[in-house]
This record gives structure tokens, sequence and C-alpha cells, in this order.
């Protein structure tokens, strides 16, 4: 096995391209597991955290655009990230501990694909936008199409993705993500919910978007959830509302760490204290 | 396989070794540069045995290359005490016997140190979380949370 930290985007590019099987290193708490515990073998190892941008978080256009080698704790820290999507942060500060938070980032959460991923249900519900580069050049790419499955990506052979862009907070609006596990800490969604809403002068939703983690093959928006809350203030009914239409589109499988009905009742509670939170938010109230 | 010529700065002194490219840092330390304090646990990431900081933040050095460290800054537990001089929360873990087998003691103490530069007057919550990613399977972990305290109270005291 080779290791390359190219410093230039088109050399990692290259690298990449030049071997089937190489893999992409940036936090690796995902890459060294399997790889230490051969479940894979790669050829080539390509660290792109050298690559100019790789570790920074910039504003752009109103936004924010994280590249692929920022941990969880440069996210954390970061007061202008924290104050325009505090559900895509705390979403990434709750993968894993402290070690694991001064390594692992949102582009590998994303990549490595799991279906019970904490940041990515919070990236989707946020909007946000992946730049990823490859031998045919670069192209942009909205979070929730990039997982296909269990370990699968959308990403053609010898692309990576190399930065995430979190698009401007609209005004009135608020995210969040919630998970729940049956541990304080380090531990696996059992369930996990990322939700966005924008509220009107008078307190109702103009615009949400709602979506599940660990409760199918990969992340899903439940575009029914959204329209329950879309015109309404939050009441009971609305948030009644809500819950239901999270626990019908949950799909999810029945394992030791909870049954497929759990999981989708777990859906509708979490989506409505999310909704809760956000509300707060958009409202520039602490929560 | 070739090996890779990595130079970095370990407690401090620049320090150059050799390593092979998939080979973790954790192996380096024990196995190429003799800094054996940093032990093994899992090797996965989950219990925190092989904490060290790097740039001044913590990661498992398990899960991280050995070629990743060029030009960063590591510490170890080897570079906690100053000669002879414990460091403060050393001390206390003495003091305090808040370690039995001692296996788990060397990462708690580097993460450990790294919350109390952070944060000199962390709660009892803030300690458990910081450290929820480094186990224990003696203590129970009371006495080292204590202790984390306790030497907290006392480096205020002193500053």
């Amino acid at each position: 096995m080779r290791y390359e930290a190219p410093s230039r985007e088109e050399d990692a590019v290259a690298l990449l391209a030049g071997q089937s099987g190489a893999h992409v290193l940036a936090g690796g708490t995902d890459l060294l597991v399997k790889l230490r515990s051969e479940m894979i073998e790669p050829g080539l190892i390509v660290d792109i955290k050298r690559i100019a941008g790789m570790r920074e978080i910039v504003p752009e256009a109103g936004g924010w655009r994280i590249g692929a080698g920022v941990s969880g704790a440069e996210m954390g820290e970061h007061e202008g990230l924290r104050a325009d999507w505090p559900g895509v942060v705390e979403a990434a500060g709750l993968i894993g501990s402290t070690q694991i938070q001064g390594r692992a980032t949102i582009a590998g959460n994303l990549c490595n694909a799991s279906p019970a991923a904490d940041s990515v249900p919070a990236m989707v519900a946020a909007g946000a936008m992946v730049r990823i580069v490859g031998p045919k050049g670069v192209r942009e790419m909205p979070v929730i199409e990039v997982p296909q499955g269990p370990g699968k990506t959308a990403l053609e052979p010898g692309e990576f993705v190399a930065s995430v862009f979190l698009p401007p907070r609209a005004p009135r609006s608020g995210d969040c993500y919630l998970r729940f596990i049956p541990r304080s800490e380090m531990d696996i969604a059992v369930v996990g919910c990322g939700l966005w809403l924008a509220l009107d002068d008078a307190d109702r939703v103009t615009s949400a978007r709602v979506v599940l983690g660990a409760v199918g093959p990969k992340v899903i928006e439940v575009a029914e959830a959204a329209d329950a809350l879309i015109g309404r203030g939050l009441d009971d009914a609305a948030l009644g509302d809500l819950a239901a239409a999270c626990s019908k589109a949950a799909t999810p499988m029945d394992d030791k760490r909870g049954t497929v009905d759990f999981r989708r009742h777990v859906s509708g509670v979490l989506a409505r204290r999310a909704a809760g939170i956000a509300a707060k938010r958009a409202k520039g109230e602490t929560a | 396989m070739s090996q890779i010529h990595v130079t970095t700065q370990i407690n401090g002194d620049a320090t150059e070794f050799l390593c092979d490219p998939g080979e973790t840092l954790m192996d380096v330390l024990r196995d190429r540069l003799g800094l054996t304090g940093t032990k093994e646990g899992c090797g996965t990431g989950d219990c925190g045995a092989c904490t060290v900081a790097v740039d001044g933040r913590l990661v498992c050095s398990c899960l991280m290359l050995g070629a990743e460290a060029e030009g960063r800054d590591v510490a170890t537990i080897e570079g906690m005490a100053s000669g002879d001089q414990l460091h403060p929360l050393q001390q206390k873990f003495i003091e305090m016997a808040a370690l039995q087998c001692g296996i788990c003691t060397p990462g708690i103490l580097v993460a450990a140190k790294s919350l109390l530069e952070r944060n000199p007057d962390p709660t009892e919550e803030e300690v458990r979380y910081w450290l929820a990613g480094n186990l224990c399977r003696c203590t129970g972990y009371d006495k080292i949370i204590r202790a984390v305290l306790e030497t907290a109270a006392d480096m205020r005291r002193a500053s």
C-alpha cells in the first residue's frame, strides 16, 4: 500500500483516477477501522488534508463552505457556523467521543454512507450541497443524492467530496437535529431527525424540510411531514400531523437496538421535539 | 513496500522516523520510538487508551497514520511530567487512587489535561462527557472524575 498526501486537488484526482480501489483519507475515523480490520485492502490511500482549503470554514455567498478535512471539534468552535446552523453543528458533534471529534469530518460521515450517520439528516434539512471533484471536473450535488444505500454513494470512480456548502440561513428560520440512543453518549443513532423550518411574522411555518436517519437504507426526506407544517402554527394538531407523517414514512429494520414499531414511533416523537427547538431558534430564542 | 520518512515534533522534541504507509501513529510511538505509555486497547477508536494530542487536539492514535504526523506537534503521556515533577493531574490520580490496573490511565490523563487547558472550571457533567471516550473497566469512573475535579480546583487556587 502507498500513502500520498498531495497539496493540489488535481494531483489528488490524478492519483485516485490512476489506481482502482484507492481510498480517500480525511479524518480517518472510519477508514482506519476498516483498514485495520482488513475489511479493505487498498493499494493507495490519498490523504486530502494537505490540499488548500480542506481544513477551512469560509464564508461564501452568505453561507458557509466547510472543507472536507474540517473536524467536528473545529465546527463546534466556529461561532458563525454555530449561530447559523446549530442543528448541523450539533449533529456533527454527536459523532463519537472527544477524540473522534478531533478528526471526524461531515464529508467523511456522508461518504461512509452509514444509514445512521448523524450529520447527514441535519445537512439535508439545511439544504446542504457538496462540491465533488473528479477526473471529469467539478460538480455540485445536493447532500441527499450522495448516499445510495449502506456503504454506497453516487460518487464515480476517482471522485471525492472536497467540501460541503451550507446555504445562507433564511430570516426567521432555524434548524435542529435530535437522535435517540439508549446510552447518553458514544452510540449510533437508533433514529435521527434533522429539521429546518422558516416562520412568518405570525409564527406560521412558511417553509420546512424534515429528514429522518437510521430508519431506512439511506436518509429519508419526508415531504409530507413538511407539508403538514406549512401554513400552520406549531400547535398540537400540526405537530401531531408532522409526527404521523414521519412515523408513516420511516422504513426501519428490526434489530437489537430497536424494533420497527419503536423506531416508527420515535421518528414522530423526535420530529415533534425538533420542530419545537427549530421554531425557537427561528424566533431568535436560545434553544 | 517503501517506508515513509516523517519529520515531526513529539513532546517538544524534533523527531524523525520511518514508517510503513499503513502503520498507525500508535504503532510508531510504541514500536519505533519506544513511547509505550500510549496504550492499545480496542484499536478501533472506542476506548481512548491510545489518546494523544495532535496540534493541541485529542485524537485516538490508533486511528491516525504515522505518515499523517508530518509537520505536526504530537503530545503523549511521556511529555506530561516535567522531569521528576508530576503534572498536578498525575499527582492527584495517585493521591486519590484514581486508577487500578492503569491501562486506561495515560489516555485519561492526556484527555483530562486537554480539558483543563480549555476549561479550568468544568462541571462534573462536562468532565464525564469529555472523558466519555476513555473507557475504564476497573474503577467505575467515580474516582477518576473526582480526581479531575479536585485537580481543577487546586490549579485554580494556585493560579
